[in-house]
């Protein structure tokens, strides 16, 4: 390529090469980076994945177990005495029975002799305090039931629950004791002498397990300081520390147990004693369940059992969990589907609180909303697309509707509040005025897809109407709008689901109290479903934790199936003009 | 007694409807061609006219009776409860609730009195609004009645006043914005200005002051020398967690946009599409509670790790998890105005001899810019309104700080933590949440009208 | 490529008229499928070396589809399946070895309707010389530039608004442009899809007479609708009808003695 015609002074320009080296170093790194370039994105799809992946997963990992109870399933003694002293046998006199006693009852027959006012008091916190709930339905079912002994599910409270479904703690039993142990007593306080050296091992792992604690403790001090913390925060800590090194640095052989280490209970004659102090020989405790004799024990038929996690890090401490092993190890814990969930309103207590009050509340709510925005988002819609005409006022309440949808919906709820509850007095808490508020939110959603689904449809469906004489509205509701429905619908169903998902709005009018009854009416005070959610992820009890989890599990189960629903219906009626 | 109300109008349009076609019917004689309107457009016509007059009423008499109730109730409450505007409005909030049946605590004799004012003011104020709108109701579907005829045109009326419903729809989203308005710069205005408000900053205190404490004590004896009302660590913490939200959103929606737009198969893309649309339909609440119990913990894990002191409740947490929640929104923006981008462009790039990823970057990201850029505006705007995520894992604590390891706290936040609970709509602390508001809004509705124009400019280039 | 003459076709297919100039281009029984449309048959044609062959036939005749053959920007339709042989000096462009990305540094395409980038007129015409690496410095960059909007003979237009943007310009002005931006990067072929069909008369008069200057140096394949187009600008012409290559020869013998009653019928207005 030399000289060129036009211009004629230009020089020539260089031509592509291909085959020298330069040229396809070239090459390939361009393609390098466009492999890149793609990676990049298929990366940033895996992450957006990733994350749903990890949402959903520790979602349904934590939420699984809260559809579930544990029930402490005896044989019951319905007791005349504490059900129905009179012998009225009528339906009021059974439903206020006393079956907490009964249901108490039951529990001390499982595990007999339990002795002195803290052990029955953490005994009977086993049990929730609706732990005769169930029982009482079957008695009010059945009152021949009265008297007699029936097997029935008695409710476990929620720490005990939590304790089962998580494995509070790992339990280890030693067996294998060499000596003969003797314990001084049945009940109380007892000391336990054992020939052989049995508690050497333990007294030496107490000793390592204090030594790592007062480690850990010197660490963070060394990172604080590290960081300028000052000397007095630190003192206590460095107080903490040389107390557990004193202990451990200790020549004595006798080790006192504490709340801070892993607990240690001994097994025998059929009882449980937990171990307060202990040398190599001799183990001082008290009775948690009773032996059932002083007698000596040979070796191998008594037994020590370390509780690994710490007392101070559990939820449920050594008897309770002393006593629930016992139940368990007895066969009457039972886990079953929790039914409740459903049919119960919230509660403070854990294992009691189900979602019915705030599902409830969601529908009565979104009854309100779809009642006020379908109607209202489809004739706006209507006006919009087939009768406005074009002048500055259209265009301005099409700017309005577009800017509304991006408005942040907690701007929504200060409407509610000042419009709503403060100017027109309508009632705080109320799925009347939820229902209002999530429609003006929603309105523009529907109204955008139902122009988008009128749009859809083509003139020549108008013009053949209008051809046949109709009226423009005619046209527009006999053929028009028939057409569109399915578009409008798959719209709505969106807006819905986005309106059922939607809280902080909510939070804004009241409907964020604690309310246990199942709401009747619009103008009842309730709450909906996400800010039940909020509510209890609120709380400190982990089975509250698991409780959320679940009622966000049952939220997206409703939200997947309304979008399945969308979408189906945009399959199923998706037409090609 | 509304449920009665609507019971009985319904009754008089079915009666106007029946009536209405009968006379037409009987007035045609069987002769329908001649008649201007078929006969249940008479009948429709009647019938809208029962209603409309009814419904007037309704709303007219409710407000009046409920006015007069409220009047009667605060008669009966002794004098100096009637001067005082703050022990007024909670001795009237009592009475209502006793007669609504709501939650009561033990009330006071006054209060029980005004109550039985309320109730029965408020009970002949019902009835006599129920007589009026019959009345109306009637004389409404008379009027009606006596305009069936073989020439009256009742189509053409009826199809006027479904074509004012239609208006009065279309503009209810134009109310919706004057509510707003309506409450947040009324309520502003009286935070600032309003001299019965105390413990009020100005407006240079608000929005320059670097303290905000609006939940000191409120009592007259304790002083408010405590609260502060200063808005910039609010400011800060909110923009803090939305540029974290958009540092991890922007990169991650772009590419998943540009690689669902230009690269993936349709296979790729029927799996893709799915998850970012299960990404977006998430519940905030959900987010907010895997951000608190998930992402914070593992924050404050990993950084301890790397010895940093993490705050439990973290600007990076929340903010990560935002930006999760904003993804969808930023690629499915993107995706559209990237496919908006003209085929001949990206052929004319290949033509010249370039690969893809340099077409993209060098032809179609360019062209798309404008689309791209009002994509992130509105995803700003978002993260900025975004409440649930921040009020379950950014905290409370207003530090002006720039470490996204600190905790933070947002204008959502405080909006939320003021409003929630009882509240008087006469202090300054109450006013101050709807002067968050209103910056809230004012800010996003900025942020949304200027990326709505720029999309609207932009499509128009192309289309 | 995969390639199965059918000597039955290879047949009917027509004579190739003779040529003094040296081959460009050759295509050997070019089948063009749109998923299951056979949208071209059987093509066989040489193509002259630095001469305009212009490519004539009614809409959806299939020379768009050849013409875009010649780069492969076919490539970019996923349900676009080539089969055949079409060499370029010789060598087959469909050979899995031959990147489509240097093919296209090769084989220039001015489109239908001018696409200038969304940026500056400098920037445009520099992106191609930018990602092939053609330049070692600005100067040099600046030097090409310019020399190509002065072949594209542009540049008295807009050497002082090189850094407004191109879509700017009028429609003329714009496919100038392209043809600048193509001949940066200093192609052996240029393909012409319709070139001038969005344009008034005025400006393809320019583009026709730069075409006209242009032909020295490369070898030009213009695609159009107009007849007179074709006579005016191209030494040899090829007439397309229903997927198949009717007639080639040199211009004058096509629109004065054509040998096909199609091309006949064609050229003097029966159809079309």
């Amino acid at each position: 390529m030399t000289d060129i015609t036009a211009g004629g002074v230009s020089p020539p320009i260089r031509r592509v090469e291909f085959d020298t080296a330069e040229s396809k170093a070239r090459l390939r790194g361009r393609y390098r980076s466009e492999a890149r370039f793609k990676a990049y994105g298929i990366a940033a799809l895996a992450v957006a994945a990733a994350f749903l992946i990890a949402l959903l997963s520790s979602i349904v990992m934590r939420g699984i177990p809260g559809f579930f109870q544990h029930y402490l399933v005896a044989d019951v003694l319905v007791d005349a005495a504490k059900i129905d002293p009179e012998g009225k046998g009528d339906a009021a006199t059974l439903r206020a029975g006393d079956y907490t006693a009964v249901a108490r009852a039951a529990l001390a027959d499982a595990i007999p002799g339990v002795e002195g006012r803290q052990l029955k008091r953490e005994l009977n916190g086993l049990l929730s305090s609706g732990a005769g709930d169930a029982l009482r339905e079957m008695v009010v079912a059945d009152p021949s039931l009265v008297g007699q002994r029936v097997r029935a599910p008695l409710l476990l409270a929620d720490e005990a629950d939590v304790f089962l479904k998580d494995s509070g703690t790992k339990i280890r039993v030693l067996t294998d004791t060499r000596g003969v142990a003797s314990p001084s007593a049945t009940t109380g306080d007892v000391t336990i002498l054992v020939g052989a050296n049995d508690f050497a091992d333990d007294v030496a792992l107490v000793k390592a397990e204090l030594k790592a604690l007062a480690e850990g403790i010197d660490e963070t001090v060394a990172r604080r300081k590290a960081r300028g913390a000052t000397v007095e925060s630190l003192a206590d800590l460095e107080k903490e520390a040389a107390d557990l090194r004193r202990r451990y640095e200790a020549a004595a052989t006798s080790e006192t147990l504490d709340t801070k280490t892993a607990s240690r209970l001994v097994g025998i004659n059929g009882g449980l004693v937990k171990v307060k102090e202990m040398t190599p020989t001799l183990v001082k405790g008290e009775v948690i369940i009773p032996l059932k004799s002083t007698a000596d024990a040979a070796p191998g038929t008594w037994d020590i059992r370390v509780y690994e996690t710490p007392e101070s890090n559990r939820n449920l401490n050594d008897r309770g969990v002393a006593f629930l092993e016992e139940l368990k190890a007895k066969g009457l814990i039972e886990s079953q589907f929790n039914f409740a969930f459903f049919t119960r309103g919230d509660s403070r207590e854990a294992e009691l609180a189900g979602i019915q009050g705030a599902l409830v509340g969601s529908i009565l709510t979104l009854l309100v909303t779809i009642g006020l925005c379908l109607p209202i988002g489809v004739l706006a819609a209507i006006y919009l697309e087939e009768f406005a005409p074009k002048n500055r006022i259209t265009e301005l309440i099409e700017i309005n509707i577009n800017n509304l949808a991006a408005v942040p919906s907690i701007v929504f709820g200060l409407l509610g509040l000042a419009v709503f509850l403060n100017f027109f007095g309508m009632p705080r808490s109320a799925p009347l005025v939820g229902g209002l508020v999530l429609a003006l939110l929603v309105l523009p959603t529907i109204i955008i897809a139902s122009r988008a689904a009128l749009k859809s449809v083509p003139p020549s469906i108008r013009e053949a109407a209008l051809g046949i004489g109709a009226s423009k509205q005619q046209a527009v509701f006999h053929h028009v709008l028939p057409l569109a429905m399915p578009g409008i619908m798959t719209g709505t169903i969106i807006g819905m689901a986005h309106a059922l998902g939607e809280t902080a709005p909510l939070l804004m009018i009241g409907m964020i109290a604690f309310i246990v009854d199942v709401p009747s009416s619009l103008t009842q005070a309730a709450t909906v479903l996400p800010v039940q959610i909020f509510l209890w992820s609120d709380l400190p009890e982990p089975a509250f934790k698991m409780k959320t989890a679940a009622a966000i599990m049952v939220l997206l189960a409703v939200l997947f199936v309304m979008n399945g629903l969308a979408i189906w219906l945009r399959k199923k009626f998706e037409r090609r003009w | 007694m509304a449920g009665w109300y609507a019971l009985v109008v319904v009754a008089l349009m079915l009666a106007g409807f029946a009536l209405a076609r009968g006379r037409a019917q009987s007035v045609a004689g069987g002769n329908y061609a001649g008649m201007h309107s078929l006969p249940s457009y008479h009948g429709l016509y009647t019938a809208s006219l029962a209603f409309i007059p009814a419904l007037i009423t309704f709303l007219v008499g409710s407000q009046i009776a409920g006015y007069l109730a409220t009047q009667s109730a605060l008669s009966a409450l002794p004098n100096d409860i009637q001067s005082d505007i703050l022990r007024q409005g909670a001795a009237l909030r009592e009475a209502v609730n006793i007669v609504r049946g709501g939650p009561v605590g033990a009330a006071s004799a006054e209060v029980q009195s005004a109550a039985v004012n309320y109730a029965s003011a408020l009970s002949a104020g019902q009835w006599i609004t129920l007589a009026v709108g019959v009345l109306a109701g009637l004389a409404g579907l008379s009027w009606g009645l006596s305009r069936v005829s073989m020439n009256f045109r009742a189509r053409n009326a009826f199809e006027k006043l479904v074509h004012a419903l239609l208006w009065i729809c279309a503009t209810i989203a134009v109310l919706t914005t004057v509510g707003i308005v309506f409450s947040v710069v009324g309520e502003t205005y009286r935070f600032f200005f309003d001299p019965a408000i105390k413990g009020k900053p100005t407006v240079f205190e608000f929005l320059f002051g670097t303290e905000w404490n609006p939940q000191a004590a409120m009592r007259a004896d304790q002083g408010d020398i405590q609260t502060a009302y200063g808005f910039l660590p609010l400011l800060t913490g909110t923009l803090l967690i939305t540029v974290i939200a958009i540092a991890v959103a922007g990169p991650l929606g772009l590419f998943s946009a540009i690689y669902l737009a230009e690269y993936a198969s349709p296979g790729v893309r029927a799996v893709a599409k799915p998850i970012l649309e299960i990404l977006a339909g998430i519940p905030t609440v959900v987010l907010g509670f895997f951000a608190a119990l998930t992402v914070a913990p593992y924050i404050r894990g990993w950084g301890e790790t790397f010895g940093l002191n993490v705050a439990s409740e973290s600007a990076l947490a929340a903010g990560v998890v935002m930006g999760m929640m904003i993804i969808p929104f930023i690629s499915s923006l993107s995706d559209d105005v990237i496919n908006a981008v003209p085929q001949s462009l990206r052929d004319g790039s290949y033509a010249m001899g370039a690969t893809k990823s340099e077409t993209i970057r060098q032809v179609v990201l360019p062209a798309a810019l404008p689309g791209i850029v009002s994509a992130f505006m509105l995803a700003i705007s978002r993260a900025i309104g975004e409440t649930m995520i921040v009020v379950m894992a950014a905290g409370l604590a207003a530090n002006l700080t720039f470490n996204p390891l600190d905790a933070v706290t947002t204008i959502t936040v405080q909006i939320k933590t003021i409003l929630v609970g009882d509240q008087e709509f006469d202090s300054a602390k109450t006013l101050a949440a709807f002067a968050l508001g209103f910056v809230l809004f004012f800010v996003t509705l900025v942020l949304n009208f200027i990326a709505l124009k720029v999309v609207q400019k932009y499509r128009e280039q192309y289309d | 490529m995969d390639m199965r003459p059918d000597p039955l076709i290879m047949m009917t297919t027509p004579a190739q008229a003779p040529t003094t100039t040296p081959t460009k281009v050759a295509a050997n029984n070019v089948n063009v499928y749109y998923g299951a449309k056979h949208a071209l048959k059987d093509v066989s044609v040489d193509i002259p070396e630095k001469s305009v062959t212009a490519f004539i036939g009614p809409s959806g005749c299939g020379k768009s589809t050849f013409l875009r053959c010649i780069n492969r920007m076919n490539d970019t339709v996923a349900s676009c399946r080539v089969e055949g042989l079409i060499q370029i000096d010789g060598k087959d462009i469909y050979d899995p070895a031959l990147d489509p990305v240097q093919l296209r540094a090769r084989v220039g395409m001015v489109f239908q309707k001018p696409n200038p980038f969304p940026k500056s007129i400098y920037d445009n015409v520099a992106y191609g010389p930018r990602i092939h690496g053609l330049s070692r410095s600005k100067a040099e960059l600046d030097q090409i530039v310019e020399s190509s909007l002065r072949k594209a003979s542009l540049w008295e237009e807009v050497k002082d608004r090189l850094n407004d943007s191109g879509t700017g310009l009028s429609g003329g002005q714009q496919q100038r442009l392209c043809i600048a931006r193509t001949i940066a990067i200093n192609p052996e072929i240029i393909l012409m899809d319709e070139p001038c069909s969005a344009l008034d008369p005025i400006a393809t008069a320019r583009i026709e007479e730069l075409m006209e200057e242009l032909r020295h140096n490369f070898t030009i394949i213009i695609v159009t609708h107009s007849m007179q187009q074709a006579a005016r600008v191209s030494q040899r012409t090829a007439f397309f009808h229903l997927g198949i290559l009717v007639e080639t020869g040199s211009t004058s013998d096509i629109f004065t003695n054509p040998t096909d009653k199609r091309t006949q019928d064609y050229i003097t207005g029966r159809f079309g």
